[in-house]
């Protein structure tokens, strides 16, 4: 790999494997994985399968047991520390005390950022993810749908190249689900960033991303990626086109081919 | 333009409304609850007196006087030529009230800061916090007059006497506000430390911009513990200090006319409940100016 291709990479993955000491559990095993800048990328597969570990270590929130990880040609943890990424979680985590404008601030407050660039940028975000007017309610005064929109500014409000997204939306309702898909890609159009979305909805992973990365559980491995070759912008008509089913029709046999040992409950994940 | 003006405006002055109705409700209702027990009083009274029942205890005018002979008491002298009972009471409880409010005080920000440092400290949590407990398992009386024999030679002149009975208050403070202010410290949710992490906050950041604001319902509900049992600690505080200038000293020197005088005694602890009755609006008070959460997650 050349000097320019590897400072190129957003997240340079190798030989990542990651076992908890309890059970010994081999959650990740032997994973490689590159991501260029302005790709987005889905990770998808069962329970288990150890997507979210996969998440958590490019975040620096858990150490990997062996192999390197990569952030914009940092490790992990200079990433963390530099406010390279923002992170979404499957629950919003907004702070009750804080209005949702606070609520946005608060990295920016982190980053020692004064009031009224705080207040500027706050109102650019609010734009973005169409809650102005929202500004001084609470979070709890707000829809799933709206808090989960509060937590994508807050995560893109100090401008991190990396937005890294743990089942966003995976507590939501089907239509809120498909229409906070299409803001998303709204938004990472105009804001340019490297996506990684961890998803157990094969649709969403189709429908999002540049690449679908499917995982098989027990140890956790990549079983193989699948490139999403529909075009950008995608609309509503996009969920209708036919390479859009050929596409999710793939992706659900390559889950199903790797699934021969999951339990009955993961089945039912995969239908 | 000026419809959607009304509409966003009429919510907010019918919740005004509701909220001074509420209110009206909630006076209309203790004053119900105290006439109710005014009149089980003298109902039981009666009914033990007429029937001559001698258990658990002989009512008479000495074990239980009229609710009306207490209050009566208020506006005589308790001694010759001097001036209404009320007025020794009134000036007594401020007395009271000033080491109370002291107590308090110190005890709130001694227990915050023994939270905060404890929960930073896993060893000293384990190794310390039983002795902390312990601490509230030795009878307050038993150590009133150590303390006070400690405490009041080293107070500058003005404090003399009542800071050493401030102290003593603090020590029932300080308890519930560490123990609810540390639990409350860890309540803060798992994935929001976690998010915390992904902004490389420090400790001292972490502390401020989510532990203490998580804490809050539970630091208040610890205060409004600590409001009351300040007041008793300042008044069983002024019992071996020998002071004459509280509500304690008040209460020691009408036990020894309760037979004679029951109704001083009694006029007596009706104010010092209402002084620990304030104490505790006045947290209940600063907790709704300071605390909004949603409405079911209040502690």
């Amino acid at each position: 790999m050349s000097e320019a291709a590897a400072a190129q990479a957003v997240v340079r993955l190798e030989g990542v494997t990651k076992t908890f000491p309890r059970g010994g559990v081999t959650a990740l095993q032997d994973i490689d994985l590159e991501l260029a800048p302005r790709e987005f990328v889905s990770l998808i597969g069962p329970s288990g399968c150890g997507k979210s570990t996969l998440l958590r270590v490019i975040g620096d929130l858990t150490a990997p047991t062996s192999g390197s990880v990569t952030v914009n040609g940092k490790s992990a943890r200079q990433a963390r520390n530099d406010g390279d990424y923002g992170i979404v979680f499957q629950d919003a985590v907004l702070f009750d005390w804080r209005s949702v404008s606070k609520n946005i601030a608060l990295p920016l407050e982190m980053l020692g950022w004064g009031r009224q660039r705080r207040k500027t940028r706050v109102a650019q975000l609010l734009d973005l993810v169409e809650l102005t007017g929202f500004a001084d309610h609470r979070p709890w005064q707000l829809s799933g749908g709206m808090q989960q929109r509060v937590a994508i500014a807050r995560a893109l409000s100090f401008e991190p190249s990396l937005l890294l997204m743990d089942e966003p939306f995976g507590a939501l309702d089907e239509m809120t689900r498909e229409r906070l898909n299409l803001e998303l890609l709204s938004i990472w159009e105009q804001t340019g960033n490297t996506v990684v979305f961890v998803t157990h909805s094969i649709s969403e992973a189709v429908f999002l991303s540049n690449r679908v990365v499917v995982m098989s559980p027990r140890p956790g491995r990549i079983a193989g990626t699948i490139d999403i070759d529909l075009p950008y912008p995608r609309t509503v008509e996009t969920r209708e086109a036919p390479r859009y089913f050929e596409l999710v029709t793939e992706v659900r046999e390559l889950l199903r081919s790797r699934g021969e040992h999951l339990l009955p409950e993961e089945e039912a994940v995969l239908e | 333009m000026s419809n959607a003006a009304v509409a966003v405006r009429s919510p907010r002055a019918r919740e005004r409304r509701a909220s001074l109705v509420e209110g009206l409700g909630r006076a209309g209702l203790v004053v119900l609850v105290v006439a109710a027990l005014i009149g089980l009083w003298e109902l039981y009274r009666w009914i033990w007196v007429s029937t001559g029942w001698t258990r658990p205890f002989i009512v008479n005018d000495t074990s239980m006087p009229h609710v009306w002979t207490i209050f009566k008491a208020f506006s005589q002298p308790a001694q010759v030529n001097q001036p209404s009972l009320i007025s020794v009471l009134l000036h007594k409880t401020a007395f009271t009230a000033k080491e109370a409010a002291a107590g308090f005080g110190l005890g709130a920000v001694i227990g915050f800061v023994l939270a905060v440092v404890l929960v930073h400290a896993r060893l000293l949590r384990r190794g310390f916090l039983p002795y902390i407990v312990g601490s509230q398992t030795v009878p307050i009386l038993a150590i009133a007059p150590m303390v006070v024999l400690w405490v009041n030679p080293r107070l500058p002149g003005p404090l003399q006497g009542w800071g050493a009975v401030a102290v003593i208050a603090t020590y029932l403070t300080f308890f519930p506000v560490t123990i609810n202010t540390l639990r409350g410290l860890q309540s803060a949710d798992a994935r929001a430390l976690e998010l915390m992490r992904t902004y490389a906050a420090s400790r001292w950041k972490v502390l401020w911009k989510l532990r203490v604001p998580a804490s809050l319902p539970y630091v208040f509900s610890a205060l409004r513990l600590a409001a009351t049992a300040s007041v008793v600690g300042a008044i069983i505080g002024e019992l071996p200090t020998g002071l004459q200038d509280g509500l304690g000293g008040a209460i020691i020197n009408f036990n020894q006319y309760y037979s004679i005088e029951p109704q001083e005694l009694w006029a007596t602890n009706v104010i010092a409940a209402a002084l620990g009755i304030a104490f505790f609006v006045i947290v209940v008070l600063a907790e709704k100016a300071i605390v909004r959460r949603p409405p079911e997650e209040t502690v």
